[in-house]
């Protein structure tokens, strides 16, 4: 597949700050790309860079092979949908969409029955004549899309879109846009705080923090195997452990959380120091592991809570003499629906589930 | 309850329709008997539409009141020229710290009375003034030219004391617009020209619609600026006016004069918020 | 309920109306910037109590507002004398002087005289003269020897050094140089139409040559002072007071003839403190009160006994303006009639609105 985006060590630089910090990627024809990081960590930077409204301190941005130095907004071939969506509240909602085709200079009547086409696409057919400020939210969403997508952009960016929407409303466009994305093809940039969305529907995902890119890679990748303890913590849910290494073998090692617990634990990274980071995914401990089980480390969890939600119920439960909580996923079959409160219970892990991270100091 | 809230709205309500009736419709009603009354050949007091008669008969009334109009819209226009990029600028670009001091900035010259800015001009302008006294001194000037008493200097006076009346407007309907609505028109493809014809001015519209009326509606009925500033050539409708009513003792043609103002200015006023597709109603709120 | 609410505001209105007539004796003087120096004000207010409130008007705005109000809203008024009894026959904003309550004996009789006929209507006379003065050039002689008469005002050697008010002094100030006598034509207005007319005309052929059209005294005082202005039409006092500070500057009596006027004092119809009215005009015609105002302001005044408190330098003014034969000279507006100033307004508009 041919790359659409090429980004190399890009930096912008604000006054004394760097906002974004020897930022390179690539970004796949026609994939679902999401850029994942924390509020601050120059994500909106970078998209803003992408989108031209910023130029880069150094660092070179390509779009189809196009270097994009010095070419402003409107010359390029990418679209932004707003994270407010900015939809123009003095056009109807068919005058929002044919603005970028009028300034294309279309005829009339093709901008007419791309504006049809585009609206029947995201389900607003018959919409064209309504104002702006008669539909809901996730019809103003459509609307943003809509008039971004009309243009057959190159990329289309989108500026955590779904950041206004009730929950509910949120579940639901996500998997819409998802279909969107692989109905028309154009390539999505996605620019997100919130892991769920960019899991869900994005082929790879870029992981940043405080201007860099931790890790870029396939949603499964990032949650099996994260390549550092910022995306380990960042994206799905874990059971963090301050701890240390008590003993060190080659693929293998022994720690101590600071809670008093001895686990068998698997090192992602060159470990140099003692102080380490132990991080166990809540649906990766066991309840009541067989006995012929090897390869696990195995512990006694005193219930505290049952946090009940549907498929995604877990236990929360101490473990030894500390107080501190961890989480268990229940297994969604009702082998377990008789535990409660008070209850004691074995559990186990396997030592490739308990992923270690060098800590920096 | 109901009954008792009405009472409550009508008390509150009197002030303003005591004074509307007083000091409004009850002069107009005075002044419109008086402006068909006119006096017979043998000066006995009858019931006339001469005194509307005279305004479209003879050619300097109504080329008077045509010249005093075309001159409000030109100065309509122009202040809104001058202004618009002012008011821009203190609400998109500069840093918002700075804004409301730049407002203030743009209002002083209001605080004190129209007379003194006018001399104030006066003083600037003319012959043996400042400017006359700078040029002469820097050498640009071999001989005093005379700055004042022309359209142009009436013009400029007329623009700078209209100014606050679309400022005011302006900033306010520019402050409530949203900066991305200006990148996404970019991102959507628009031109500088572009974003600033079809996002910039409609979304100001209601406020350049209100701004436009109050400076149309002031510069038409000004008599102070035309008369000190345009000097020998600056016959404005309102003076005419004032003419009537104190130099030729002619109330009568003094009146009807003032009811033309009201309806032609209204008239003007109609035909723009029609031609620009605007709404009185929204352009006030 | 809505009764209640009208009783109320009655009672408000009557307080707020009591609460004014309460107050100190006030006279309300409706006059001329210049007529009431602070000094004299403060005299009187000593001497008599009554405080006074000033107005400053001209003669066309005092009788526009006396006009509104039927003759309320002021006590004492002080118009020109040939503006009195055409008004006073139509709209009757004055009421009848009582001269058994003025000091006859204060005033330059011929001069009372002259005023008490020219301001009769009926068998009533209306007005007592205060001071008088004319209309002639101001000229700067170092720019302007030879502005001798009206008609310089309309010498294109002049151009661009000319000022004039647009008012009916101006059109009767040209047709006198023209060798016409207005104030004949007075009587018959359709004459008076054609006259006025030949004279717009010349106005109008006249406008390139004039640096503007003054508003008011301070206006021509500040264009004569600058010395943008070399001739003008305007009031002996003014070109008094330029000469004191520029010797190049003074007033010269037109060859055709100054014109001459006399400023009164006229009580009006609904005046609510004639009393008052009475002790003002005695007061101001005392000599001593009469020579401070004539020094101060530089007019000529109606008072009989003031010429010996009179400064040295206001005796020279009017030697050096006037010869005897100038003074002779002096066409003395008389009654102005009705309808003449619709005439005289249509062609001064006339005059404006050319290009």
């Amino acid at each position: 597949m041919d790359v659409v985006l090429e980004i190399r060590e890009l930096v912008r630089r604000f006054d004394t700050m760097v906002a974004v910090d020897n930022v390179s990627l690539e970004v796949q024809e026609g994939s679902f790309f999401s850029i994942l990081g924390p509020s601050g960590c120059g994500k909106t930077t970078l998209l803003r860079m992408i989108a031209g409204f910023q130029e880069p301190t150094s660092g070179v941005i390509r779009i189809r092979g196009k270097d994009m130095r010095g070419i402003p907004p409107n010359r390029r071939p990418v679209n932004l949908v707003f994270q407010n969506l900015a939809l123009f509240p003095m056009m109807d909602v068919a005058g929002n969409i044919a603005f970028g085709l009028k300034r294309k200079r279309l005829a009339a009547a093709e901008i007419g029955r791309r504006v049809e086409s585009i609206l029947e696409r995201v389900g607003l057919a018959d919409y064209g004549a309504k104002q702006v400020g008669q539909l809901s939210g996730g019809q103003k969403q459509r609307v943003a899309i809509a008039r971004a997508l009309v243009l057959e952009p190159s990329i289309l960016l989108l500026d955590e879109p779904l950041g206004a929407l009730d929950l509910k409303l949120r579940e639901q466009m996500k998997i819409e846009l998802k279909k969107l994305q692989s109905e028309v093809g154009t390539t999505f940039i996605y620019i997100t705080h919130d892991q769920s969305e960019a899991l869900v529907m994005s082929d790879r995902v870029a992981v940043m923090n405080a201007g860099r890119l931790e890790q870029v890679g396939p949603p499964r990748a990032l949650y099996d195997s994260p390549a550092s303890c910022f995306v380990a913590g960042f994206v799905g849910e874990s059971n963090q452990f301050p701890a240390q290494i008590e003993e060190q073998e080659e693929k293998q090692i022994r720690v101590r959380t600071d809670t008093g617990l001895q686990l068998q634990a698997t090192p992602m990274q060159p470990m140099e120091r003692p102080e380490c980071r132990l991080f166990i995914r809540p649906e990766s401990i066991i309840l009541q592991p067989e006995e012929s089980l090897s390869g696990i480390n195995r512990f006694t969890l005193q219930v505290k809570t049952i946090l009940f939600d549907g498929s995604n119920t877990k236990v929360l439960a101490t473990v030894g003499e500390s107080e501190r909580e961890i989480m268990v996923s229940l297994p969604q079959n009702r082998q377990f629906a008789h535990i409660g409160p008070g209850d004691r219970i074995t559990a186990g892990v396997y030592i490739d589930a308990c992923r270690c991270y060098p800590v920096h100091a | 309850m109901r009954r008792e809230t009405k009472i409550g709205l009508y008390i509150f309500l009197a002030p303003v329709l005591m004074w509307l009736l007083l000091l409004i419709v009850v002069p107009h009603i005075d002044l419109f008997i008086m402006s068909l009354r006119g006096e017979d050949d043998l000066g006995e007091a009858i019931w006339t539409l001469d005194n509307y008669h005279s305004f479209f008969s003879e050619r300097i009334y109504w080329l008077t009141f045509a010249r005093t109009a075309t001159y409000a819209l030109l100065v309509t226009l122009l202040t809104f020229l001058i202004t618009f990029p002012v008011a821009f600028y203190i609400t998109k670009v500069v840093h918002r710290r700075y804004s409301a001091f730049l407002t203030i900035l743009l209002l002083m010259p209001f605080w004190v009375s129209e007379l003194v800015r006018v001399y104030g001009w006066m003083i600037l302008l003319r012959e043996s003034g400042v400017i006359n006294h700078l040029l002469l001194g820097m050498g640009l000037l071999e001989q005093p030219v005379e700055l004042l008493y022309n359209d142009v200097s009436m013009v400029m006076g007329l623009v700078y004391t209209s100014m606050l009346f679309m400022a005011v407007p302006l900033i306010s309907s520019l402050e409530g617009m949203d900066d991305n609505l200006i990148e996404a028109a970019h991102d959507l493809g628009a031109s500088k020209l572009t974003i600033f014809l079809r996002i910039v001015i409609p979304y100001a519209a209601p406020g350049i619609t209100s701004g436009a009326i109050v400076v149309f509606m002031l510069t038409l009925g000004n008599y102070l600026t035309p008369n000190l500033m345009g000097g020998k050539n600056s016959l404005w409708f309102t003076e005419q006016i004032y003419n009537q009513f104190i130099a030729s003792f002619n109330w009568n043609q003094g009146a009807a004069f003032g009811f033309l103002l009201l309806l032609l200015s209204s008239l003007i006023i109609w035909a723009g918020l029609r031609l620009s597709r605007q709404d009185l109603g929204r352009a006030l709120t | 309920m809505k009764k209640t609410v009208l009783r109320a505001s009655i009672v408000l209105l009557a307080l707020a109306a009591s609460s004014t007539s309460m107050a100190q004796e006030t006279l309300r003087l409706l006059t001329w910037t210049g007529y009431a120096p602070k000094v004299l004000v403060e005299k009187f207010e000593k001497e008599t109590g009554i405080k006074v409130e000033l107005t400053y008007s001209n003669n066309e705005e005092m009788i526009a507002k006396l006009r509104a109000t039927r003759g309320a809203g002021f006590d004492l008024a002080q118009p020109s004398q040939d503006r009195i009894s055409a008004v006073q026959a139509k709209y009757k904003i004055y009421q009848p002087m009582d001269y058994r309550k003025i000091d006859a004996s204060q005033f330059i009789s011929s001069m009372l005289t002259a005023v008490q006929d020219n301001t009769k209507v009926g068998s009533d006379s209306f007005a007592a003269p205060f001071c008088y003065g004319t209309s002639g050039l101001i000229v700067n002689k170092a720019k302007a020897r030879n502005a001798k008469d009206y008609d310089a005002l309309l010498d294109p050697k002049y151009t661009g050094r000319i000022s004039y008010r647009l008012k009916r002094p101006t059109l009767i100030a040209l047709a006198f140089s023209n060798d016409y006598d207005p104030f004949a034509s007075y009587s018959d207005p359709k004459a008076y139409k054609v006259l006025m007319e030949k004279v717009g005309d010349r106005l109008i052929s006249g406008k390139p040559l004039v640096k503007n059209y003054y508003a008011n005294g301070d206006a021509l005082l500040e264009l004569m002072r600058s010395g943008e202005v070399h001739v003008a039409l305007g009031w002996d006092n003014g070109g008094w007071k330029l000469h004191d500070e520029n010797p190049d500057i003074d007033f010269v009596a037109p060859k055709s003839g100054a014109l001459g006027w006399i400023d009164t004092f006229a009580i009006p119809a609904k005046s609510k403190n004639v009393e008052g009215a009475y002790k003002w005009i005695n007061f101001m015609l005392k000599p001593e009160n009469a020579a401070y105002f004539t020094n101060q302001e530089k007019y000529g005044t109606a008072s009989k006994g003031a010429n010996e408190f009179l400064d040295e330098s206001i005796r020279d003014n009017f030697t050096r303006s006037f010869s005897a034969a100038d003074i002779d000279n002096i066409k003395w507006y008389p009654p102005v009639p009705a309808k003449l100033e619709q005439i005289e307004g249509k062609i001064l508009d006339r005059v404006k609105a050319s290009r």
